[in-house]
């Protein structure tokens, strides 16, 4: 079932019997509803560092919202869903600049969006634009931030990395898992690392390594299992 | 008596001349020409070979002088508000780059200290001197301190520091010509602008191997000012016998590729049984490790042969230095580890494996072998291919004439200031005009514009980015008077915790446990613990899969999983270690050489001085195809299998190789000759493709003239930089050395994984919103000389414009067989990584159909 994702053309994530884009880009899109997931954005992670002492260039935000309005553009969804920690501490929104929070709202405009709580920001204000939930169900789909391995499950929290391996070189770059139930979802912000897919954390969800690690490369979406990754 | 050197009773006191004749000695006329510099309050740059007693040179005059009585009591004491009164105070700072040297050094003088009786107290200062003696050395500083340029950055930093360096008479620095080639050699030499200040009075001596260009270390000892040119006098010890260089005349078959000389083994170990002691030197750290294990295997006799690199354990380094200089062993093999002049001994005989790539290198080698100057060192050159064999030659001749090829001058990097500029501001605080006017002082800075170091002090206050966001968070702010402090003592802290230039790739540690019988890489069912075997790179393991074998430690070990900072292996049955870890020299072949190698090609009456298989091998190309002219650069096309290749030989190292070959294989990709891949060699780059290259260029489809033009260092050179993974390995040493992203935090104790930022996602934003900020333009000049080597290659695009001499072949020339030996050998260079992914996306469709059937 999954090898043919990796000859489709468009590759796509499936989950619980519905199918999703993977954008390169690492967001999801469900074209019947016209839906696009994105998770982890960790808006304002730079001047998070900054206040205590690690001046990290205070570009993030704004390299995120570009990032995020061209996925927009891409797929024009009628709803968005930021899985949770959107923002990457309490206050991250107070420190959003002027630009950042006009660049926002014009990404919001004609479109619903819904911000998922996360363990970085479960205190949301209300005025963010759009609607705030723990968790939100569409169909046989669930979506909330921290992975708990049910089925029909979308999440994000862990940041999935996966390395690959050949002759010596190494490739290693953020990717999708799932096993065609559930699935975990990258990072989107642009100060984010990663965890690699063969943590414990993901033994948790997956139970077994039979699950695909849809990594993304310079180009594309390449569906690899996850037992070779590392 | 030395005829050449009487000794004037002026200059050397009683006391010291009875102690040089009980010894048998007579001092060397270096030694007093020293003393004399001293008495006359001169700076000075002593060049000797080493054996030459420098350090003894070095320190004469302050055992002289210390020795003396005392005219008067003791200087002024200068009030530090803490109400410490003093002895003497420091007389003398002493800086080794090495730890290790400067505890050798310590234990040197107390030799003719216990002997003379002097009044002097001679202590060492190092990352592991304990906290309660530093404390006693800041209050009650020794007559002579002996340590390192990181640990003066740290005494410079604190409160104290004009209390503690206001006595002081003298500074020595050791090894000289090995400090200054690098970022500590800035660090330093902003360390020495500020004892300058600090101490007026103070003279300094650097002692140095002998150097391409001693007036740029002549001018780093002294304080530059703008329009002159100050230079420290200059002492030139004799040269000593010269020395015997031989290259090995192999019975053996010569290789045409590969860095391991295994053909000439048995001809290595039979020098070993034949000599007391041989020190056997290559470049590598694998080479070190594959060498080393090669002659184990042969080792019928049971000779004790040990291995010496940078990677193995302390402890393990520590028992192969004391048994070498206990005299028990007959040989060693090392990698640069032991290039500097720790003296181990006894050593009789140096054995260069491999290609020595620079003529100052190999000599600073050769020194190791003998101590006694008056007797020549003996070196055998052992190439391990043919092309080794020319560039072994033309060493041999370098030395000869004596000609040295160290790096020139550095120009003192940014990311080294910013570090500077921040310990400054933990002590005093400091006026941003007089902090310009010290740096400027320092011979790596002496031409800093004013625009650079304003931009600087920026980024050390709040990060020097253009949106101004972070005033509130700053880490320097400055006072009424506009002086510069820090702004919290967190920053200080943070500041002595990761004050050095030395970056050190991730590493991780090597444990050995017992293997497996089976299994594919599943963490867990290994038992933890085991024997710590040494360190490696991260980035070497993180392209292995379990099961994969490789050599280290002198064995074959087999990988079981990565565990956190820690490595597990096991022992391998294997006689051959599945990946191989070439990497082909960490020096890149210098730039003197490497034309040496382009004449002696070029001029054939000069091939008779070269093994038969060599010179029948360069006769071959000559009716072949061609051999290289001196300024030319001959490219060959031919198509072999599948596919199609263009070899080119611009003699540049590997480095500006491997840039190139990038280049060339974007330009050839919008040609559409479909390149498939390169590999670079210290000689030659061959790059592959699917379009055939020979009809393309003989139809003008493929201009050769265009494809090697110097405009490829424009928005080529930019776009490749944008991704590159040696440019993003650049930018982290300057993001660390600077202090934007800690090495290491205050407060608990986290694992590195869960406290590291990734400096590759701070390099990708920050490349795109301000590309001309400090730490790129840091960056982009280190690239010009580091791992990029893009200054080589630019000047390589110079000398061959117009000199192009293409030759269409229907197959591989003689002199290309080498190159493309390394396919398949070398990791092939090329950042698409989507290939890579492709093909394990691929096993997962075989895996899946298979499963069907």
């Amino acid at each position: 079932m999954q090898a043919a994702q990796a000859t489709d053309r468009v590759p796509s994530v499936t989950v619980a019997g519905i199918t999703f884009a993977a954008d390169l880009a690492g967001a999801l899109f469900w074209e019947d509803e016209r839906l696009l997931i994105v998770s982890d954005l960790h808006l304002e992670k730079g001047s998070s560092f900054a206040q205590r002492g690690v001046l990290l260039p205070p570009f993030d935000t704004a390299a995120t919202l570009a990032r995020l309005a061209a996925v927009i553009a891409r797929h024009d969804p009628r709803t968005v869903i930021a899985l949770g920690d959107s923002f990457h501490d309490r206050t991250a929104h107070e420190r959003l600049s002027p630009d950042d929070w006009a660049a926002l709202s014009a990404l919001q405009v004609r479109r619903d969006w819904i911000w998922i709580s996360g363990n970085h920001d479960p205190a949301l204000p209300r005025d963010l634009g759009g609607v705030v939930a723990d968790e939100v169900a569409i169909g046989p789909i669930v979506f909330r931030h921290e992975p708990t391995g049910a089925e029909g499950e979308i999440a994000g929290h862990l940041h999935p990395k996966a390395r690959v391996s050949t002759r010596g070189r190494a490739v290693e770059r953020r990717c999708f898992a799932s096993d065609g139930m559930r699935a975990v979802m990258p990072s989107f912000g642009a100060y984010t690392g990663g965890l690699s897919i063969r943590d414990v954390a993901f033994a948790a969800i997956f139970q077994t390594l039979a699950f695909t690690a849809h990594v993304m490369g310079d180009r594309r979406v390449h569906a690899i299992a996850a037992s070779r990754c590392y | 008596m030395d005829i050449r050197s009487p000794i004037s009773p002026d200059l050397l006191p009683e006391l010291f001349q009875r102690w040089f004749s009980a010894r048998g000695w007579s001092p060397r006329a270096h030694q007093l020409d020293l003393l004399a510099k001293a008495q006359d309050n001169r700076s000075a740059l002593l060049i000797a070979p080493t054996g030459a007693g420098k350090t003894l040179a070095g320190f004469l005059p302050t055992l002289v002088e210390l020795g003396a009585p005392r005219t008067k009591p003791s200087p002024k004491i200068t009030s530090t508000g803490r109400g410490v009164t003093r002895s003497g105070g420091l007389h003398t700072l002493y800086i080794s780059p090495l730890k290790a040297l400067a505890v050798d050094i310590a234990r040197n003088l107390e030799r003719p200290i216990a002997d003379m009786k002097l009044p002097v107290r001679v202590e060492t200062r190092t990352g592991d001197t304990p906290v309660s003696r530093r404390q006693r050395q800041r209050k009650y500083p020794p007559d002579i301190l002996l340590t390192t340029p990181e640990q003066l950055a740290l005494l410079l930093s604190s409160d104290d520091a004009p209390y503690l360096f206001s006595s002081l008479k003298r500074i020595v620095l050791d090894e000289l010509h090995a400090l200054v080639t690098s970022k500590r050699g800035d660090l330093f030499a902003l360390g020495l602008a500020r004892l300058w200040r600090l101490a007026p009075q103070a003279t300094t001596v650097g002692l140095s191997a002998t150097v391409a260009e001693p007036d740029d270390l002549r001018r780093y000892l002294m304080p530059q000012a703008s329009g002159a040119q100050n230079m420290a006098d200059l002492v030139i010890a004799d040269a000593g016998a010269a020395p015997i260089v031989e290259m090995l005349d192999t019975k053996e078959r010569l290789p045409w590729a590969g860095h391991m000389a295994g053909h000439a083994l048995g001809e290595i170990y039979d020098l070993i049984k034949a000599n007391k002691t041989s020190l056997m030197f290559v470049n590598t750290r694998a080479q070190a490790e594959m060498l080393f294990q090669d002659l184990w295997r042969i080792n019928d006799d049971g000779l004790a042969i040990a291995l010496h690199h940078g990677s193995l354990d302390v402890a393990q380094r520590r028992k192969v230095e004391d048994a070498m200089a206990a005299g028990r062993l007959r040989g060693v093999v090392c990698t640069s580890s032991l290039d500097l002049g720790i003296d181990w001994g006894d050593i009789d005989l140096v054995i260069n494996v491999g290609a020595p790539k620079g003529a100052s290198r190999l000599m600073q080698r050769i020194g190791r072998a003998n101590h006694r100057l008056d007797e020549p060192s003996r070196a055998v050159m052992v190439p391990a291919n043919r092309f080794e064999v020319l560039e072994c030659r033309a060493a041999i001749d370098a030395v000869a004439e004596n000609a040295q090829d160290t790096p020139p001058q550095r120009t003192g990097s940014l990311d080294v200031l910013a570090q500077h500029v921040l310990g400054c501001a933990c002590g005093e605080p400091f006026s941003a005009d007089a902090l310009y006017e010290e740096v400027r002082s320092a011979a790596p800075y002496a031409d800093l514009p004013r625009g650079d170091f304003d931009d600087v002090i920026d980024f050390v206050a709040t990060g020097g980015y253009a949106l101004k966001t972070y005033e509130r968070f700053a880490r320097i702010r400055q006072d009424k008077n506009g002086r510069w402090r820090v702004a919290n003592p967190k920053v200080r802290q943070s500041y002595r915790l990761n004050v050095g230039t030395i970056v050190e790739e991730p590493m991780l540690k090597v444990k050995l446990v017992r293997g497996r019988s089976k299994g594919t890489g599943s963490t867990g069912a290994i038992a933890r613990g085991g024997r710590m075997l040494g360190q490696i790179e991260e980035y070497f393991i993180e392209g292995l899969v379990p099961g994969d074998t490789f050599v280290f430690g002198g064995e074959v070990v087999r990988y079981e999983a990565l565990m956190e900072d820690e490595v597990y292996v096991s022992r391998s049955n294997d006689a051959n270690a599945k990946v191989p870890s070439y990497m082909g020299g960490k020096f890149p072949l210098s730039t003197y050489l490497a034309e040496r190698v382009r004449l002696l090609l070029a001029d054939q009456r000069a091939w008779k001085g070269l093994p038969d298989q060599v010179r029948e091998w360069l006769s071959f190309q000559v009716a072949f195809s061609r051999v290289p002219g001196p300024r030319e650069l001959v490219v060959e096309t031919f198509p072999r299998a599948d596919k199609h290749y263009l070899v080119c030989y611009p003699f540049e190292g590997r480095l500006a190789h491997q840039t190139l070959g990038m280049l060339l294989t974007r330009r050839l990709e919008r040609a559409r000759a479909r390149p498939l891949g390169f590999v670079a060699n210290e000689y030659a780059l061959a790059v592959w493709s699917l379009g055939d290259m020979s009809s393309m260029i003989r139809n003008g489809r493929l201009d050769l003239d265009a494809l090697f033009d110097a405009d490829m260092l424009g928005d080529d050179l930019e776009a490749w930089l944008a991704e590159s993974a040696l440019m993003k390995r650049t930018f982290r040493t300057c993001a660390l050395i600077s202090g934007l992203i800690p090495r290491r935090f205050t407060g608990e104790e986290k694992s590195r994984r869960q406290v590291l930022f990734s400096t590759d996602l701070v390099y990708d934003v920050l490349r795109k919103h301000q590309p001309d900020h400090v730490l790129l333009r840091a960056a982009r000049a280190d690239a010009a000389t580091g791992l990029l080597d893009i200054r080589r290659l630019s000047d390589m695009l110079g000398r061959i414009k117009g000199r192009i001499v293409y030759k269409e072949l229907d197959r591989v020339s003689p002199l290309a067989v080498p190159v493309m030996l390394e396919i398949g050998r070398e990791a092939v260079y090329g950042e698409a990584s989507d290939e890579l992914l492709a093909e394990a996306a691929e096993e997962l469709v075989k895996e899946a159909m298979h499963g069907q059937d």
